[in-house]
């Protein structure tokens, strides 16, 4: 992060940044909420008042569209805009009308899927759920940030484009494509919203599962690599580990990530052949994603002290072992063997949300403490809040993950268990008995999760509140680093 | 390292390179499943679904069945004894889209179809601990009281021919679909007449009990009602599908 040449005083556009970091924060709370409010159904199913719209089977894509999409988008949007300038020490390029156009454009199929999904519309394909008239608007949004960010790549003072880059652009990349060639269906009518996906069966099984494994290895890995890259080596305050570590894995975790789709699908009626190779490309995968951990951790080497006395630093750590732990265990899941016992149970669930807490809510939750005080110009409101939320958000992981992994290797042993005459041991709805207890732990988790997440925007509200009243939005910066 | 600063220093060397790298394993994946013949067994019976079914397959999307139900049985002893025999590509060749779900909260229902009466699903489907205490499923009383909206139902089938469902539109597609499926399955494949068939299945079939309406649950009811039941594993030797896995 370090350059050589001073660059002259540049304005960035801090304004569209502030708008997605408060929308991040408004998703967060309610698609956490959401998650809870799912989890409690499935351990108190009366518990959707009788309400059409409120039954599991509507809000839970509005829990994944929204953590995803709002939340994960939201957070994406304003640190790859903020990585963006800072490192190329310029504006954000194509005007700040198309980067405005991709604030309300994303905010609107955001606001306008959840509401559809409650209403009933949806492709029924998890993580895109969003009906076609939905998706057209996200396409031609997803164009005007990859216009916005290659345009302001383009006009860097820099020679080099910093790391953190390339990880922001192969998602902006790998996401438009995925989402162009899982969508494809034809509309029943034009004014309508149901539509067919073009492809069947076990085709079109395979094209969701290249999506819906590359929506976790690009929006919420890759991406979230990219923000690690430019947030912990700049609150540590220190370089990078290593320069050819981060070559080597960029290039790795892009071109494996692709081919470990068909693991969804072990033992279906997808062929054998996708599905072994699936298999052997999972396992590889381990070690790219552990080049990003290792090289993230090991930023801190010569500075270890400061897990003592930065809450920030303890975010950004136990998020990178997060992603550590969970990049280890989907290896191992992909394997058929092992699949075989975790597929259709809880324990895949219980394997995301180690991903999605621990390292894409974390690091998130990390690089916000660094940037709001940062974008209002201001001191943090309460830095004992960042400790608590962070015990809260770690106590609240471990009891979601735990409990899952009893549902899902409980039920899985269950389901398979033979009696002594070579009968099935347990009828299924034993199994579904079983699961109420871990249910309630899991929801329990969950709850203290979002209690840190609330203490988060509060202490957010608290520091915009406090910061000085700026008379113009652009603020005017003295980029002495990048 | 040798020459990366060249991708490092050329924002458009980079766009490029990422594409080609991201491009390879979906093309490698993807693209021949649409070429190799054995992807999709060759199997008599399967066949699209009627309108009534369609109509009750796109309020199980709807209601996001899916996300709890799977409809992928696999080749394992205890799915067998639990679910029947495993699921072949052929049975979703018609699945626009497939309904293979990923997470079983409730059990698979592959082959649920005339396992439980129409009166069962519709007290369960209205009231699930009614028949199954410890059961954690929502409820869904509605679908008693919707009556079934099937006023674009050719639009619908229409779609689907276009992604290639062998729904007819002419006469000439009919006679194909007598000579593929039979006269009574064609019938029912075909769009000119699908309100027709559509009602004649409903009261045949009288899936909600009540024969003075037509509700969402008779749609619901008929496509469960067929889930699995195409085809017939007696005819073929066990083993037999071995050779397309």
């Amino acid at each position: 992060m370090t350059q050589g040449t001073r660059a002259p005083v540049v304005q960035y556009n801090y304004d569209v940044i502030r708008k997605f970091t408060i929308m991040t924060l408004v998703w967060a709370v309610a698609g956490m909420g959401f998650g809870l409010f799912a989890a409690l159904q499935l351990a108190f199913p009366e518990l959707n008042f009788g309400i059409p719209e409120l039954t599991f089977g509507r809000i839970r894509p509005v829990h994944t569209t929204l953590v995803i999409f709002g939340f994960g988008g939201s957070v994406l949007f304003a640190t790859s805009y903020y990585v963006v300038q800072r490192t190329c020490q310029t504006r954000l390029g194509g005007g700040d009308f198309l980067a405005n156009f991709t604030f309300w454009g994303w905010q609107a199929a955001i606001l306008l899927g959840i509401l559809s999904y409650i209403l009933g519309h949806t492709q029924s394909r998890e993580y895109a759920e969003f009906e076609w008239p939905i998706d057209l608007l996200i396409a031609v949004v997803w164009v005007a940030y990859l216009w916005v960010y290659v345009a302001t790549l383009r006009r860097r003072s820099q020679p080099h484009i910093y790391v953190a880059n390339w990880f922001y652009l192969a998602f902006i990349i790998a996401t438009a494509l995925l989402h162009i060639f899982n969508n494809l269906a034809v509309p029943v009518s034009f004014f309508g919203m149901k539509s067919y996906s073009l492809f069947a069966g076990v085709q079109d099984a395979m094209t969701q599962w290249w999506y819906g494994h590359n929506a976790v290895g690009f929006f919420l890995t890759a991406a979230f690599l990219g923000m690690m890259y430019y947030f912990v080596p700049k609150q540590a305050n220190r370089p990078v580990y290593s320069y050819k570590l981060s070559i080597i894995h960029f290039w790795a975790l892009i071109f494996l990530y692709m081919w470990a789709g068909p693991h969804h699908l072990h033992w279906t009626a997808l062929p054998d052949w996708t599905s072994t190779l699936a298999a052997t490309f999972s396992i590889m995968l381990l070690l790219p994603s552990w080049g990003g951990m290792i090289n993230g951790i090991m930023t801190l080497s010569g500075a270890w002290d400061k897990l003592r006395t930065d809450p920030i630093m303890l975010f950004l750590i136990t998020a990178l072992s997060f992603y550590g732990m969970s990049t280890f265990e989907g290896p191992l899941m992909a394997l058929k063997s092992v699949n075989a016992l975790s597929h259709y149970t809880d324990w895949t669930v219980g394997h995301v949300h180690s991903g999605a807490l621990g390292w894409v809510a974390m690091v998130s939750f990390g690089s916000l403490y660094h940037l709001v005080p940062r974008l209002w110009n201001t001191k943090i409101y309460s830095e004992k809040l960042i400790y608590v939320h962070f015990f809260l958000a770690s106590i609240g992981i471990v009891l979601y993950i735990t409990a899952l992994w009893v549902a899902g290797i409980g039920q899985g042993l269950m389901l398979r268990a033979f009696d002594e005459y070579g009968n099935l041991a347990y009828t299924f709805i034993e199994s579904v008995a079983f699961l109420h207890k871990p249910y309630v732990v899991r929801a329990i988790g969950g709850g203290i999760f979002l209690t840190g997440a609330v203490l988060m925007v509060f202490n957010f509200y608290m520091t915009i509140m406090r910061a000085p009243r700026m008379a113009d939005s652009r603020a005017v910066l003295q980029p002495a680093q990048a | 390292m040798m020459k990366h600063e060249a991708v490092e220093t050329n924002a458009g060397l980079l766009l490029v390179l990422t594409l080609l790298v991201v491009s390879i394993g979906g093309l490698v994946e993807i693209v021949p499943l649409f070429f190799i013949n054995d992807t999709v067994e060759k199997v008599e019976g399967v066949r699209p679904y009627t309108p009534l079914e369609l109509r009750g397959r796109d309020i199980y999307q709807r209601e996001g069945c899916y996300l709890c139900h799977s409809q992928m049985i696999r080749p394992f002893r205890d799915e067998m004894l639990r679910y029947g025999h495993y699921s072949l590509a052929a049975e979703s060749q018609y699945d626009h889209p497939f309904q293979w779900g990923s997470k079983r909260t409730g059990p698979d229902l592959a082959r649920v179809g005339k396992k439980y009466s129409n009166e069962w699903h519709v007290a369960h489907l209205v009231k699930p601990r009614s028949v199954m205490p410890q059961s954690i499923m929502p409820e869904y009383p509605w679908l008693l009281e919707n009556l079934l909206d099937y006023s674009d139902i050719a639009e619908r089938m229409h779609a689907l021919r276009k992604t290639g469902v062998p729904y007819s539109a002419t006469q000439e597609e009919y006679e194909a679909n007598v000579e593929r499926f039979g006269e009574q399955v064609a019938q029912q494949l075909d769009i000119r007449r699908a309100r027709e068939s559509l009602i004649a299945q409903a009261e045949a079939g009288n899936f909600d009990g009540d024969r003075t309406r037509l509700t969402e649950m008779d749609a619901l009811v008929a496509y469960l009602q067929m889930l699995g039941t195409l085809v017939d594993f007696s005819k073929y030797d066990e083993g037999y599908f071995v050779q397309f896995r």
